[in-house]
């Protein structure tokens, strides 16, 4: 009994980068208990995905490859987690704060009368106990909290924690296990997904470029759209864009949006208003272009170019492309 | 078939919240608002009822403040609500939360869709409509852009939902319940008449033992801190032309190996 157990989110074959990141931590956490960590691989062709867990710091794997894993379904994925839990007893169990990471974790939790600490970005062990933090008041405040009986639970927020490398020689069972729902058991049914085309995941991207309702409208995104291909960025944008019907809601940062976290985000022909913030506050470094020098966006920004985006952004996609040799 | 919103209030999201002396959260005078995304599932309820639903029951578990949030929704044309008020909820966890507004769920006749928010915007986690959903054993749609078709009569539902890497199509049947994003509608303002309505409305309160409620919460909040302010001092990047200015920016950037 006991264990760190990791739940390996993958679609089409590939893994969050969210769930990496919980590996590494789930790596640590379990030095410090003395325990082991386990890798959970539910799905269909994705059984790859449990030896690469491994890699990159578990020490063993339970891998389901079942056609009726196949579409993301709630119920066949949180019953087989809380299902694999109640026959292995694990003292931990974490995901990454994803869509899918929630939608398995919360249900799994309710069989388990397990208590989740959600969208986690700094978990520690003090004095053999689990301490995690989260931001609460759309990042205003930072809460800690335990869960000192059962299970503990936790979602991790997407970049809080740094991917582990891939450690070829690392070596670990691999075992299989059987789905718990027949396909005849399951009342939902996915009848499409439609894949947004080639783009550069919001959540997980090293860098975003944003734009906001300086942009003028939706051809205004164009100048930024160009400068996130040369830098392999994801696009991003302020509410009162996405209100105006310049381009889809995917696209929204902020406390009703996405909250995103790169290395670098650069915000053009956005104000900076605490809502956006509330999405964007723990980027590593901000980069504010706007034409109104007492924007507040500035007082987050590390770098300033008080000017028309119009002109900035070219300039900067031009300066990119010389330096980095595109 | 009813319909079931779940909301609760949040302080103004442009509210300044602060930890006071004693540990305790403030936000000043700014005023509690109905939770942001509530707005939304609340008007696809309302959406709903025009598409054939029964009738709409608001539904908080929260305290009197939670008050304003149901008369808000109600304003918008709710047909009545329940406020679940216990002491046993004050320190709860979503798991305590999400098991006596399951339980109060099962108390109203006939409910066909649970809607509620995408999450909450003070302590918010989304976790809430799944875990309603688990405790109910009915099937939860989260994060739904669109109800693409509905029919009360034959229990059945088809959405869209989004997902990180694009948008899926899911079947259900009825009972179910939904987590709706801001892209599925805009919501309505209350009306004068509504307003005036929603004034005179009784609101009952039910209790966990009304709710046949047992059970504790797992998570256990301890110090709550502002987040360490870093000491960004912004360097305004000045040329005399936009490539040159552009141009050590870029250098600036990629020296602090962001790019
Ligand atoms: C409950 C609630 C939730 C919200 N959630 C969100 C959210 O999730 N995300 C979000 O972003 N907002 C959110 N908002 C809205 C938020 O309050 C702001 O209204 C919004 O962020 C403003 O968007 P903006 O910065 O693009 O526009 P504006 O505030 O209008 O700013 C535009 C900026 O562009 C600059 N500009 C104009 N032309 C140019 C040019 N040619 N070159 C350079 N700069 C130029 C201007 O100087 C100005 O600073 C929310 C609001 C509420 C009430
Ligand atoms: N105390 C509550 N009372 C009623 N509904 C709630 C409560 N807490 C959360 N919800 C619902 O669950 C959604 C997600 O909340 P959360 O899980 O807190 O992010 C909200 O948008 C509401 O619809």
């Amino acid at each position: 009994m006991g264990g760190v157990w990791v739940w390996i989110e993958q679609h089409d074959g590939k893994a969050a980068g969210a769930s990496w990141e919980a590996v590494g931590v789930g790596r640590r956490l379990a030095d410090a208990l003395g325990e082991k960590v386990t890798a959970l691989v539910f799905g269909h062709n994705a059984a790859a995905l449990g030896s690469e867990a491994i890699k990159r710091g578990a020490d063993s794997a339970l891998v389901c490859d079942d056609e009726t894993l196949a579409d993301f379904r709630v119920d066949p994925v949180a019953s087989l987690l809380s299902a694999l839990a109640k026959q292995h007893g694990p003292s931990v169990i974490m995901a990454g704060a994803t869509t899918r990471g929630t939608d398995v974790m919360g249900p799994a939790a309710v069989d388990l009368d397990a208590g989740v600490v959600a969208d986690v970005v700094e978990i520690e062990v003090e004095r053999e106990r689990i301490v995690a933090s989260r931001p609460v008041y759309a990042g205003k405040l930072i809460a800690r909290a335990t869960i000192p009986a059962g299970v503990q639970m936790f979602t991790l927020r997407g970049r809080a924690f740094p991917a582990p490398a891939v450690d070829e020689a690392r070596t670990g069972a691999v075992e299989a296990v059987s789905p718990v729902r027949a396909e005849g058991d399951i009342t939902t049914k996915v009848t499409s997904f439609e894949v947004r085309g080639g783009e550069v995941s919001l959540t997980e991207a090293a860098i975003v470029v944003a734009g906001g309702r300086g942009v003028g409208g939706p051809e205004g995104f164009e100048p930024l759209r160009e400068l996130a291909g040369v830098l392999g960025a994801a696009l991003g944008a302020s509410r009162a864009t996405v209100d105006a019907g310049w381009i889809p809601y995917e696209y929204q940062v902020g406390q009703t949006g996405k909250v995103v976290s790169p290395d670098l985000y650069i915000a053009a022909g956005v104000s900076g208003a605490v809502q956006h913030q509330a999405g964007m506050r723990t980027s590593k470094v901000i980069v504010a272009i706007n034409k109104d020098a007492d924007a507040p966006i500035f007082r987050l920004a590390r770098y300033g170019i008080a000017g028309d985006l119009f002109q900035v952004v070219p300039a900067l996609t031009a300066a990119f492309r010389k330096r980095l040799g595109k | 078939m009813r319909i079931v919103v779940c909301t609760k209030e949040t302080p103004d999201t442009a509210a300044k919240v602060e930890v006071s002396a004693d540990g305790s959260v403030s936000w000043g005078d700014a005023p509690l608002v109905i939770n942001p995304w509530d707005e939304y599932a609340v008007e696809e309820a309302l959406q709903l009822k025009d598409r054939g639903a029964s009738g709409i029951t608001v539904l908080a578990a929260g305290t009197e403040v939670t008050r304003d949030a149901l008369r808000h929704a109600l304003a918008m044309g709710c047909d009545d609500a329940v406020l679940v008020d216990d002491p046993t909820l004050e320190q709860a966890d979503t798991l305590l939360v999400s098991k006596a507004l399951a339980a109060a769920v099962r108390k109203v006749d006939d409910v066909g869709i649970v809607l509620c928010g995408r999450t909450t915007t003070d302590g918010g986690s989304g976790l809430t409509p799944v875990q309603i959903g688990r405790w109910l054993g009915w099937s939860t749609l989260t994060y739904v852009s669109r109800v693409l078709a509905v029919d009360f009569a034959a229990g059945k539902i088809t959405v869209e939902r989004l997902l990180e890497e694009g948008r899926q199509v899911v079947e259900s049947p009825l009972p179910v319940v939904i987590s709706v994003v801001k892209e599925i509608n805009e919501p309505r303002y209350p009306s004068f008449m509504g307003i005036r309505k929603a004034g005179k409305a009784e609101i009952p309160v039910w209790s966990a033992a009304d709710l046949g409620l047992e059970g504790v919460a797992q998570v256990q909040w301890g110090a709550v801190s502002a987040p360490v302010t870093r000491d960004v001092q912004c360097e305004m990047i000045t040329a005399v032309s936009v490539e040159e200015a552009a141009d050590r920016l870029a250098e600036k950037l990629i020296a602090d190996k962001v790019v």
